[in-house]
């Protein structure tokens, strides 16, 4: 299978997680789609480590999974944090930074 | 043959995708991010990279959705605020016009790029190329900061979770009935003979001696933070 293959993948799930990070309201789900465009940014990296018969794209989505799991735990503690506070868990309430 | 298991591994990815932003409940969301998981999984072994699928599986489609499968029952999946209309009409038409300008745009890069080995298969590559051996040699001698780099930032993660997600004061009612150890000291007198005799009560001591003192201390009700 032709390597452009996989790029045009790559870029219809980033297309479709930029816009569901627009349109959905749940932080959570804003969460998932950010997960669908940093997963598309892998598999472009993989192709290109395909391409040039190098290993260093491998690397390099490895530890853009390390980042995806940092985020993931960052954006469910506050999450977290936000139902106890008993805040709506919804973006567009939370505009206000001042606690 | 590595066609048919492309195509079939590329439409699931793409439907798994789709279904993480239409789905209504963010419990499904979350179930057809673990499929849209398992078919990239499949397409990272068409490209030859063993490690990262296992690794996609096992870390990503294992222990995150794990996590985020904890995380949508603890805050509840069916809450009313996810029966709300989503955002407006008119947001969403933006959000949908956005996506396709960018897969576009993204499409002419990748097509009109002048990169000649694009629209190959790709060089043959060794049969070590992607295996735990060839990753690990990469990450601990080419890659050793990267890697120490990568660890130190799980581990600020790992305690930014613990601060943000940790009980503080003044939480909720339902904390408040909660049995202290303080609760249950008797106030002194109790037992002995000077009660026995009646020269001193059982109530006064309660009220004066440790009872109000330590058991309803720093219950702020409004909250610390």
């Amino acid at each position: 299978m032709s390597l452009d293959w996989y790029l045009v993948v790559s870029a219809l799930i980033f297309s479709i997680g930029a816009a569901g990070v627009l349109t959905r309201r749940n932080p959570l789900v804003v969460l998932l789609c950010l997960e669908l465009m940093l997963n598309a940014a892998n598999i472009a990296l993989i192709a290109f480590s395909r391409m040039w018969n190098n290993g260093d794209g491998q690397i390099f989505a490895i530890v853009v999974m390390v980042v995806a799991a940092c985020e993931v735990c960052i954006g469910l503690g506050l999450v977290v944090a936000l139902y106890r506070r008993r805040l709506p868990i919804d973006v567009d309430e939370i505009r206000e930074l001042h606690g | 043959m590595a066609e048919v298991f492309f195509f079939i591994a590329g439409i699931g990815a793409v439907c798994g995708a789709v279904g993480v932003v239409m789905v209504r409940n963010p419990f499904y969301s979350v179930l057809a991010l673990v499929f849209h998981l398992l078919s990239l999984a499949a397409l990272f072994l068409l490209l030859q990279a063993q490690f990262v699928a296992a690794a996609q599986v096992v870390v990503y489609a294992g222990a995150v959705m794990v996590l985020y499968v904890f995380v949508v029952a603890y805050v509840g999946g069916a809450d009313p605020t996810n029966l709300r209309p989503p955002v407006g009409r008119g947001q969403r038409v933006v959000a949908v016009l956005f996506g396709l300008a960018l897969f576009i745009e993204l499409a002419i890069a990748v097509l009109g790029s002048g990169l000649k080995a694009i629209s190959t298969d790709g060089p043959t590559v060794g049969a070590s190329f992607g295996t735990p051996e060839n990753i690990g040699q990469l990450l601990l001698t080419k890659f050793l900061l990267p890697f120490e780099v990568a660890s130190f930032l799980l581990l600020i993660a790992a305690v930014g979770a613990v601060v943000l997600a940790r009980r503080r004061g003044g939480i909720g009612a339902d904390e408040e009935d909660r049995v202290a150890v303080m609760d249950f000291r008797l106030p002194p007198g109790i037992g002995t003979m000077a009660e026995a005799v009646g020269g001193r009560s059982t109530r006064e001591p309660l009220e004066l001696g440790s009872g109000g003192g330590e058991t309803s201390r720093a219950r702020d009700p409004e909250g610390g933070w």
